[in-house]
């Protein structure tokens, strides 16, 4: 099948600084498509490419057949969208929030009004028919964005960090949510910063930094190609304790050490001779686990704080 | 039959078009305006309350208070013969054109402004396929249908009070419309380069407020001195006062086109303006 979404060779630059360089993905029909990377990656300035709000300096954008930014509004009435920030309107009620904006789309009022009681339903909100968005949680106020991007029916979804600052329970709802509309056969395109999030939902990730692709694959078979399977996390103790352990025999036990602030992350292709060696120092405490998602993000993109972190 | 060309390197845009091209409007600009008429009329009778108590308190105070000092008021007529006025109806005739204006910019600069820039409505509304352009139509014209609400409340009360009963009104009515659109465009101008609700009010102060004094609404323009003349003939309040006033008094306007034609000069140049700078601001 043709990709459903295609950029190729995206580049954008503002003033000197070239913030997308060069990007080129696809979105098949019915894959979710990741986007990772550190703040100031580029991503949010990719999303706006994706919707036409900024024009790339050079590589083209299609999307179901059409051309952004050319037929940016034709392509829009078939997307939809969740931004990082709620756009909900204050004054009106979830249901007419749903009304409003189906009407955007030249959708006539009964066929919107049809749909509402469903959509309503899907964001678990039923119950907050008439509730004003200031009355609901952040959980509910995502979810109500989320049903109001599926108004016009979309066959793909643009999701900006759908569950940034969301609790457990909210934050799992959305993704059952977001399963859902993979079942169906939709396509997303998803950023986020939770690499647990990247992991259980897409089907494949791009990672950005500085603009450019620096990995792309399935989630586990990316963590296969680059990282050893094993990690065992050493931190606590007395003093450096942990740290002095990066610099002594021990570290040929692990095929690589990092150190960041008091903890020592050890990873391996075989954690058994490491934890031995660890026994001898009961002061410490260690964390046996499989090498994951977070890891690889790290490893790509490093351990420090950006500036716009 | 010209040759169809393929390429297959071309992968670079021509130079971003510029944010000074033509506005490009659709009736997509329509669920916009609705969208604000709904959310409105849930509010509508206690802004009704705020936004004609003003001019009234105003026309009441000055228009009886101050028109028992001055009495009557010399007025042009299409002869060119000087009428004597009751000030009360000079006054009211002036003000309904600045509670057009001042209906119109509120609307286009403080409450435009949150649901641009505080609430993020408009690019909620751009996710779905409506143009930044459609939007800010919408805007002028909300903003501008809110001021001919204003403006037809005052001029229920005007007749009410008997202050003119002139059949022209009929005529003043869309006329004092054009003057809410034209304001709404030029306030949008300042929407467009807001970083705050603050920076409207150099935009009252350094504008606003100066014009009303210079445009008739108050006193005769005649005794303005000659400089102070020359500019108040550039204002666009100046030139709604000359037409709506003729018409308070039962008569036709003196030079209707020659207004019209500064109102709408203003009108396209502004909202021309206004969509460059608030194109340039989103595509930020």
């Amino acid at each position: 099948m043709p990709p459903l979404f295609q950029a190729r060779h995206l580049t954008k630059r503002y003033g000197d600084a070239t913030v997308v360089n060069d990007l080129s993905f696809h979105i098949a029909p019915g894959e979710c498509l990741g986007l990772i990377g550190p703040n100031g990656a580029g991503k949010t300035t990719t999303i706006r490419m994706c919707l036409g709000q900024t024009t790339p300096d050079s590589g083209e954008i299609t999307a179901l057949g059409l051309e952004m930014p050319a037929q940016a509004q034709a392509i829009k009435a078939q997307l939809g969208v969740v931004s990082q920030m709620d756009t909900l309107d204050p004054d009106f009620t979830c249901a007419e929030n749903l009304l409003v904006f189906g009407r955007y789309f030249g959708l006539p009022k009964a066929a919107v009004q049809a749909r509402i009681p469903a959509l309503l339903d899907f964001a678990a909100l039923a119950h907050k028919a008439k509730a004003k968005p200031g009355e609901l949680s952040g959980g509910m106020k995502r979810r109500l964005s989320l049903a109001r991007a599926l108004v016009n029916d979309p066959q793909l979804l643009l999701l900006d960090e759908p569950t940034t600052g969301l609790d457990p329970q909210a934050r799992h709802l959305m993704w059952e949510r977001l399963q859902q509309l993979l079942q169906q056969g939709k396509s997303i395109l998803l950023t986020t910063h939770f690499m647990d999030e990247a992991e259980r939902l897409c089907h494949r990730l791009l990672v950005i930094d500085h603009g450019r692709a620096i990995a792309e694959g399935q989630p586990r078979e990316l963590i296969a190609r680059h990282l050893e399977p094993e990690v065992v996390e050493v931190y606590g103790g007395a003093g450096s304790e942990a740290q002095a352990l990066a610099h002594s025999p021990l570290a040929a036990l692990a095929n690589r050490v990092e150190v960041s602030g008091e903890t020592v992350f050890f990873y391996t292709q075989d954690a058994k001779p490491l934890l031995a060696a660890l026994a001898d120092h009961p002061t410490l405490r260690t964390l046996h686990r499989p090498a994951n998602l977070e890891d690889l993000f790290l490893k790509l993109t490093g351990r420090q704080i950006r500036e716009e972190g | 039959m010209l040759p169809v060309t393929t390429s297959t390197t071309a992968l670079t845009h021509p130079p971003i078009a510029s944010h000074w091209r033509a506005p490009h409007l659709s009736p997509r600009f329509w669920p916009v305006f609705l969208r604000n008429l709904l959310v409105w009329r849930k509010l509508a009778i206690p802004s009704l309350v705020g936004n004609i108590a003003e001019p009234l308190i105003w026309l009441v105070a000055f228009g009886y208070g101050m028109g028992l000092l001055v009495g009557e008021v010399q007025v042009a007529g299409p002869d060119g013969a000087a009428r004597a006025v009751p000030y009360i109806l000079f006054l009211a005739s002036g003000s309904i054109c600045m509670s057009a204006m001042n209906a119109a910019t509120f609307e286009a600069l403080y409450s435009a402004f949150s649901r641009m820039h505080v609430q993020k409505t408009w690019d909620g509304i751009m996710n779905a396929p409506v143009t930044l352009d459609d939007v800010l139509l919408a805007e002028m014209l909300w903003a501008a249908f809110k001021s001919l609400f204003t403006v037809t409340a005052i001029l229920g009360v005007m007749l009410a009070l008997g202050i003119s009963h002139s059949p022209k009104l009929l005529v003043a009515w869309p006329v004092l419309l054009l003057v809410g659109i034209t304001f709404s465009c030029i306030a949008l101008i300042f929407n467009a380069l807001a970083q705050g609700y603050d920076f409207f009010t150099y935009y009252f102060t350094l504008f606003l407020t100066p014009m009303m004094f210079l445009s008739g609404v108050f006193f005769p323009r005649e005794q303005l001195p000659q400089l102070v003349l020359w500019l108040s003939n550039a204002l666009p309040l100046t030139h709604a006062v000359l037409l709506v006033r003729p018409l308070f008094l039962d008569q036709w306007p003196t030079d209707a086109w020659l207004h019209l034609a500064v109102l709408l000069g203003y009108t396209v140049a502004a909202f021309w303006v206004a969509l460059a700078f608030t194109r340039r601001r989103f595509s930020r």
